[in-house]
């Protein structure tokens, strides 16, 4: 924290008229195993310093990974003389003094359960979870292994307008990657687990098997004839589709117009049953923190409200270009200006559960995995390669891939027809499954 | 050179590092030294709104015991956090040293692909880059309101040493301009983009390619998808214009061919050495030897020299891309394609310019041959799932063909197809053989390096098109 506050006085010193530093240090572990063997074991801790100063209303910014007095000297120097020459931009500057602050609630980010467990422990859990998959059924008959990695990272933030701050985020996370094969077919998949804490994973085996179940039921898959159908997205797909709307209120792409939800606060944008909510508080939250990466408190923001755009989410820089104020998502790596990152961003769950929600399709695609970068922000163009299984009468009846499901995600946020009560979080996005009334589905 | 004399490295150090490593039984180490200076720059609303220099240096160690590894890095730069790296990657290895002692020695190098970096350039000077693309872009037309260009430049310096005496050491330039334009009619706004650059110096945006070059085709793209219509959805014959659209390449083949994959038997290339993969008319090369390209190195990042590697001839499969680890299980010859994104990481198989030679056929007889299909004249991302092969990439311009002829822009056409088989199912190779601009980032296992793809004009006979229409 001394060291961060320093920064920021030496960069005042330098010429600068406002400060902010970031410093981040952290150690990482890593260990995974193929067919029951350690192939890989990685460990090593790291620390670096970022630095964003402002001469009037311009701004300029530097890093460094060497934090010695010559180091730290040279990485002021450099983050002045960028302010010297950019543009003067009458948006740019650090939150106001009563926009900053930290929340002081125990968020259950930090779990001492993680550092303390040994190396070989760690190890011997993912050969659990990789024994599990490959034990499951003799057609699981290869596998590109199973990981456990962990993780703590501590973080500093120091302005020039009297923020000071710092937290520290555990994490441990466990996965497994088995391969299926049958009559000249190879299929694998994957499934994982992600927590804060050490208790809170799932049990390895479990981990295991569901990632064997899921390259099981890929086997024997199919392309299917084009057709508009309706389209249901489990929760590790709607997920992503969760994704692509955060980037669509991202601030940047609202004040830039390079969103289809620009200019559209206050419209119906959704179907009446959709309300998205932004949540950086929630404790324990993979998108929880006590400040955001400029120094404003984290909060709750509803986003979309029974269909209703209600908030875009900001930083300063892009609450002060839209006359709005900060929802306290300004997120930065070590270098540039902020930009805007999620805090804990899901869909609200509905009342169907899963099965009831297939048992609605009569002949329909059953979405398990997304593939490819066909999403067009701007106009909302979707068309993303896809792998799944296809419904009749209400039950999944074959494996399906190779073929692409396509639409706009303007109609397809109106479409969203059903949503199921199985929301679950594994990482800062999260959706329960649901159902779009009619996509395109591409194949033969 | 650079890092001996920043950070005081002798042989003599190197030595001792690698001893430790191989101190508990290991069989082979390796340590990789990094020191980059980045800067980069962006415009946006006509404004330089972001300026950003800095400094990232790091060693990390490595040491092989059979399939395994294990892999330390330290971001100071101290004797003893070094050691104490060593001794950490040791630890994947139990038993007696097998070593007696290591020397490492420099080999001259093989190749020369870059400019040597002088005094680097005044940031004004970078500047003045993007100011230049924001105004040609909007001088363009008056539907473009938004122009957002980035430059981007680094320096790497370089040095790997292993416990087979191996030393190598280099500097690596990158620079890399993008632009990027919105145009609007009404209620349609749509995008287009281009970049470029390489391990080139700023002289580059003189002499090859300038700003003006990057924002015009921006613009234009831009311009083209405010008339396009709907792509349709299903199978049809795909003609894949020269350049970029080789991310065809990169994803349906080249990830597949990546040695690592193979030896774990996990790609749907496993085993097909020697067999049919691709139709007689196709050669796929990896070349990381040529000079100033953006996925060139003189040396991988585990010392060995880059090399040109026929991965498939005639359409058949010849080899795979091969790093330390994979070649030495396989009993490979290297094919310095050991990649890492940085110090803290691992190096793996990876791919450095991958590209299609020529063939016979004039590009607009391909066109003319097609009666009703798709022309892909630029991409946006692909990726590929190499165990099913299966493969997808977003065309960010294609067009109609009927009759013969290049008639309606179309927007939001997503390709679709299966790695082993779509090569197979190439028809007609045009004598245009174009690499890409120099922007192409790839990703595996978490790591982004920057690579290189090329192809001809190509007519695929079958392909899924994802449309809505």
């Amino acid at each position: 924290m001394e060291l961060a506050g320093g920064i920021v006085q030496r960069a005042l010193e330098a010429g600068a008229t406002d400060a902010e530093c970031l410093l981040v240090e952290g150690e990482e572990f890593s260990a995974s195993v193929r067919l029951c063997e350690l192939e890989r074991l990685k460990q090593a801790g790291s620390r670096a310093a970022g630095l964003r100063v402002l001469i009037g209303q311009r701004s300029g910014s530097s890093y460094s990974s060497d934090l010695s007095p010559a180091g730290l000297q040279r990485m002021v120097d450099s983050a002045v003389a960028a302010a010297r020459i950019t543009s003067e931009d009458p948006h740019a500057g650090l939150p106001r003094p009563q926009e900053l602050g930290a929340r002081s609630d125990d968020l259950q980010l930090y779990h001492q359960d993680v550092a303390a467990l040994a190396a070989q422990e760690k190890i011997e859990l993912a050969r659990r979870c990789e024994r599990a998959a490959l034990d499951l059924d003799p057609r699981i008959s290869n596998s590109e292994g199973a990981a456990f990695g962990s993780s703590w990272r501590r973080q500093v933030l120091a302005n020039s307008r009297g923020f000071q701050g710092e937290y520290k985020t555990s994490s441990c996370s466990l996965y497994a990657v088995p391969v299926a094969q049958a009559d000249g077919q190879m299929q694998r998949d994957f499934w994982y687990t992600i927590s804060h804490s050490l208790a809170g994973l799932d049990p390895p085996e479990s981990v295991g098997r569901q990632a064997a179940q899921r390259a099981l039921r890929r086997l024997g898959a199919v392309k299917v004839p084009t057709a508009r159908v309706p389209v249901v997205f489990e929760p590790r797909t709607a997920r992503a589709l969760l994704q692509n709307i955060f980037d669509a209120v991202n601030g940047d792409a609202i004040y830039r117009q390079a969103s289809f939800l620009a200019g559209k606060l206050g419209q119906t944008v959704a179907a009446p049953e959709v309300t998205i909510v932004d949540d950086g508080t929630m404790p324990a939250g993979f998108g929880t923190s006590p400040f955001d990466d400029e120094g404003a408190p984290t909060r709750r923001t509803p986003v979309i409200e029974n269909g209703i755009l209600h908030s875009y989410l900001l930083n300063t820089y892009t609450a002060r270009k839209l006359g709005l104020q900060t929802t306290g998502n300004a997120s930065r790596g070590l270098t540039g200006n902020p930009g805007i990152g999620p805090g804990n961003f899901y869909l609200q769950p509905g009342s169907h559960r899963p099965d009831q929600i297939l048992a609605s399709v009569e002949e329909g695609l059953y979405v398990t995995e997304l593939i490819g970068f066909g999403v067009n922000l701007v106009t909302g163009d979707y068309s993303q390669g896809a792998v799944g299984l296809w419904i009749r009468h209400g039950q999944p009846v074959f494996p399906v891939h190779e073929v692409t499901v396509a639409g706009n995600l303007s109609q397809m946020l109106r479409d969203i027809e059903m949503i199921g009560s199985d929301l679950e979080f594994r990482g800062p996005i999260a959706s329960p499954t649901l159902k779009i009334r009619e996509m395109t589905v591409g194949g033969i | 050179m650079f890092l001996r004399d920043r950070f005081n490295i002798t042989e003599r150090d190197l030595d001792r590092y690698l001893g430790e490593a191989l101190a508990a039984g290991g069989e082979y180490a390796d340590i990789y030294f990094e020191y980059i200076s980045t800067t980069s720059l962006s415009l946006d609303e006509s404004l330089i709104k972001s300026a950003t220099e800095g400094i990232a240096a790091g060693c990390g160690v490595r040491v092989l015991s059979g399939e395994r590894t294990g892999y330390a890095y330290t971001d100071a730069l101290e004797p003893d956090r070094i050691l104490q790296a060593a001794r950490l990657a040791a630890h994947i290895a139990s038993g007696p040293s097998q070593v007696d002692r290591v020397s490492v020695e420099r080999r001259p190098g093989t190749h020369d692909l870059y400019p040597i970096v002088g005094t680097p350039p005044q940031l004004a000077e970078k500047m003045e880059l993007l100011l230049r693309a924001d105004r040609a872009a909007r001088a363009v037309d008056a539907r473009i309101f938004q122009v957002r260009a980035g430059y981007a430049d680094e320096t790497r310096y370089v040095l790997v040493a292993s416990s087979d005496g191996r030393l190598a050491e280099d500097l690596q330039p990158l620079t890399r301009l993008s632009v990027l334009a919105l145009a609007r009619e009404g209620a349609n706004i749509q995008r287009g983009m281009d970049g470029g650059g390489g391990r080139v110096s700023l002289e580059f945006f003189r002499a090859s390619r300038t700003p003006e070059d990057f924002a015009r085709e921006a613009a234009r793209q831009a311009l083209v998808q405010l008339e396009a219509a709907d792509a349709p959805a299903g199978e049809m014959t795909v003609v894949l214009g020269p350049g970029w659209p080789g991310i065809l390449l990169h994803e349906a083949v080249g990830h597949g061919l990546e040695a690592d994959f193979n030896r774990k038997k996990v790609s749907a290339f496993s085993g097909l050495l020697g067999r049919q993969v691709a139709s007689p008319l196709c050669t796929v090369v990896d070349d990381g030897t040529l000079a100033g390209r953006r996925g060139s190195l003189n040396v991988d990042d585990e010392g060995h020299p880059t090399s040109r590697t026929v991965l498939i001839e005639k359409g058949i499969l010849k080899a795979y891309l091969q790093d330390h680890l994979s070649s030495r299980l396989l009993g490979a010859v290297p094919t310095g394609n050991g990649r890492r994104e940085s110090y803290r990481h691992v190096p793996l198989p990876r791919m450095t310019n991958t590209f299609l030679l020529a063939g016979q056929d004039d590009p607009a007889d391909i066109i003319r041959s097609v009666d009703r299909g798709l022309y892909c004249a630029t991409f946006g991302g692909g990726q590929v799932d190499i165990t099913s092969g299966k493969f997808v990439f977003s065309a960010s311009e294609s067009y109609l063909i009927e009759g013969g002829r290049i008639t309606r822009p179309l927007r939001n056409a997503t390709l679709i197809g299966n790695g082993p088989d779509v090569m197979t199912k190439v028809t007609m190779v045009g004598h245009d053989l174009k690499l890409d601009h120099g922007v192409g980032v790839c990703g595996k296992e978490g790591q982004s390096i920057p690579v290189g793809v090329g192809i001809p004009t190509i007519k695929i006979e079958r392909l899924t098109v994802g449309g809505v229409g």
